[in-house]
């Protein structure tokens, strides 16, 4: 069995036809790079004790942060978990405020009442990363309801981990979306791994798009290790759901070649297991198909990801000389007035 | 005015918030089709299609959570738990969702919505069908907390509970659907946060909410025969908590009991009991006395289930003892 509208295939990028021109993929390679090094500085930054909490990081699964935002207008909500740092720069937070609010300063994008799992924006639709694992798909639902209730079109993506797909709430936000016709996108970030457990010891079913099947939903599965095919996968999902305000249930398979959380050393994981998913790294496979149709250089590829990694040195930098909030503010925001 | 039911009263306030504001919808298990399990809703689905009144599926964690969503991007939801115990299932959305959003945010994201069904023992309901909820959610900031313990409170309180812009729960009770009273005819709000004085006294303090508020004043009746004269205070709103109404009272009256059916431990009464210790220890004639139910599980038979609410036969030596009469 394979899933509604896509056949999972194995990543071949430089083979791939792609609508897309030589700018446009200049500027994803660029943005992948700079969420890679702006996940390694905050790792980097957390080991050095420069902050503390729990923190996730998505090294490995920017192909799928990038292709999903690509396919959005910017009107269109977002709410994820707690691994959401490069997310939430994608919706349109300025990195600096992200590294700010893992700081714990005023200027964060949650004034440092969030930190790494809490990143919020209401200016630009980010609903936030949130703690509980499956808790933000009720969320989705909810503005997927608003949305029909204000006769919008614009959709809300929901990012889940896979291990979510295990919780009670995600059915039932699944139910009632596929129900009423919510433009919900749930987007499951399928890095086979709910922290140290592999999914296949805690999962009844082989492909987590099957989970759509018990809730008559629109679902697919798209290698999201490869940013063109995600973008494309993704774009005419959106398109179609726009028109026909179905929500949808995609199955994105990636890796996280980090820890579950900078505290986990991955010893649950063989060496073979991330050597073969490294081999398919996005930002590689990415940086291959462009030298392979002459669009870049390796010298031209090295100074996009330079700029990159200058932009997330800049982001930390300003980070640093941010204020701490001030002692009233852990008083303030309680109550609505 | 005109004599309501309690759930009329109800049916009235929100029927006249959801006229006011297209904004607010109602969601929960059998509020339109059914009219509501207990009939608070009837008439609303008539009166406003079914775009705002929407039968849910029963999944309690699900629509709390879609209500918080909603809430989240503007609409102003009332949530419907066909009674607080299947609330529970909600919990994680009420406690780690709409409680905190505002605060994970810092003032970004505000969540104006009510969780709203009845709360507590009806009768012969047994365990899964007869706990209150005060008691483990005005322990949560960011929560409102709100009960009434007659149609006109009701009606005011719920008003008010859908104009607030934070997460309010609103407890009713089976018990009290067809319970008749006074309401005002005229639109009439009551702000969250201020409580009433049900019956004026000079002896002893009664504090009792919800239906323990009618067993309050069953016992004051009845004392006033002996020559007792009790003040029964209702707080109405358990968070926030109208402490002074309290305060001021027991510095008229230097005895306190709080009737209260929840457990002893970690309550909304213990809570009232600490802060009169604290507040107004050079008042009391006697340390305060709570009287709760019993530290179990609620009973099917009714014998046993009598014996585990807090009962008149159980507040009357308690008050008498405050006077230091036994």
């Amino acid at each position: 069995m394979s899933p509604k509208g896509s056949a999972p295939e194995k990543s071949s990028g430089a083979k791939q036809e792609s609508k897309h021109d030589k700018q446009w993929l200049l500027s994803v390679y660029q943005e992948m790079c700079y969420y890679r090094r702006f996940e390694e500085r905050v790792l980097q930054a957390y080991t050095q004790q420069k902050f503390a909490g729990f923190c996730h990081v998505h090294i490995g699964q920017e192909a799928l942060c990038v292709g999903v935002q690509r396919a959005l207008r910017d009107h269109d909500y977002m709410v994820t978990g707690y691994r959401s740092h490069t997310q939430a720069i994608a919706k349109g937070i300025p990195g600096r405020q992200v590294f700010a609010e893992l700081f714990g300063r005023v200027t964060g994008c949650a004034k440092g009442n969030g930190g790494s799992m809490h990143m919020f924006s209401k200016d630009k639709r980010f609903l936030g990363g949130h703690g509980i694992v499956g808790g933000q798909v009720p969320l989705a639902a909810g503005v997927g309801f608003a949305i029909n209730y204000e006769k919008k079109d614009d959709i809300v993506v929901c990012y889940i981990g896979d291990a979510a797909t295990n919780q009670g709430q995600f059915h039932e936000a699944l139910n009632m979306a596929a129900t009423w016709n919510l433009p919900v996108l749930t987007i499951i970030e399928n890095n086979r791994y709910g922290m140290g457990t592999d999914i296949k010891r805690t999962t009844s079913i082989d492909h987590l798009w099957k989970r759509a099947l018990a809730y008559d939903m629109d679902h697919g599965q798209v290698d999201a290790m490869n940013v063109i095919k995600t973008h494309e996968f993704v774009s005419n999902v959106v398109a179609n759901m726009r028109k026909t305000k179905r929500p949808y249930l995609l199955d994105a398979i990636c890796y996280r070649y980090k820890g579950h959380s900078v505290s986990d050393p991955g010893l649950y994981r063989t060496k073979e297991e991330m050597t073969d998913w490294i081999s398919k790294d996005p930002i590689s496979q990415l940086g291959e198909y462009l030298k392979k149709n002459k669009m870049a250089s390796d010298e031209e590829l090295k100074a996009l990801d330079t700029k990159g990694k200058e932009m997330a040195k800049a982001d930390e930098a300003w980070a640093d000389e941010q204020p701490i909030p001030p002692d009233e503010q852990a008083w303030q925001n309680v109550y609505a007035d | 005015m005109a004599i309501l039911t309690y759930r009329e009263a109800l049916g009235r306030a929100m029927s006249e918030e959801m006229a006011r504001d297209p904004k607010i919808f109602l969601m929960g298990e059998e509020v339109a089709q059914y009219n509501g399990a207990y009939k608070v809703s009837k008439g609303l689905l008539d009166k406003f299609g079914p775009e705002r009144v929407i039968d849910s599926p029963i999944s309690e964690g699900g629509f709390a959570g879609l209500g918080v969503g909603a809430a989240m991007v503007g609409l102003r939801p009332i949530i419907e738990m066909m009674t607080w115990n299947f609330g529970i299932q909600g919990f994680d959305q009420i406690i780690n969702h709409a409680a905190k959003m505002l605060y994970m945010s810092a003032g970004q994201f505000s969540v104006p919505i009510v969780f709203r069904g009845p709360n507590g023992a009806a009768h012969m309901l047994a365990a899964q069908h007869s706990q209150t909820v005060e008691g483990m959610l005005h322990q949560v900031p960011g929560l409102k907390v709100v009960t009434s313990s007659c149609p006109a409170d009701g009606y005011g309180l719920l008003k008010s509970a859908i104009r607030d812009n934070n997460p309010v729960i609103f407890l009713e009770s089976e018990m009290m659907y067809a319970m008749k009273g006074e309401v005002p005819d005229e639109e009439h709000l009551i702000p969250l946060g201020v409580g009433s004085i049900k019956r004026e006294g000079q002896h002893v303090t009664l504090i009792a909410w919800t239906k323990m508020v009618s067993r309050a004043m069953q016992c004051a009746e009845q004392l006033a025969a002996e020559g007792i004269e009790c003040e029964v205070i209702d707080p109405r709103c358990l968070r926030p908590l109208d402490e002074e109404l309290i305060f001021n009272s027991i510095r008229k009256t230097h005895r306190c009991v709080i009737i209260e059916e929840a457990y002893q431990a970690a309550s909304v009464g213990s809570y009232i009991s600490e802060q009169i210790h604290r507040i107004c220890f050079d008042d009391l004639d006697a340390p305060v006395l709570r009287v709760t139910n019993e530290f179990v599980p609620m009973p099917y038979a009714e014998n046993l289930e009598h014996l585990v609410l807090p009962e008149i036969e159980r507040i009357i030596p308690a008050i008498k003892q405050v006077l230091y009469m036994d």
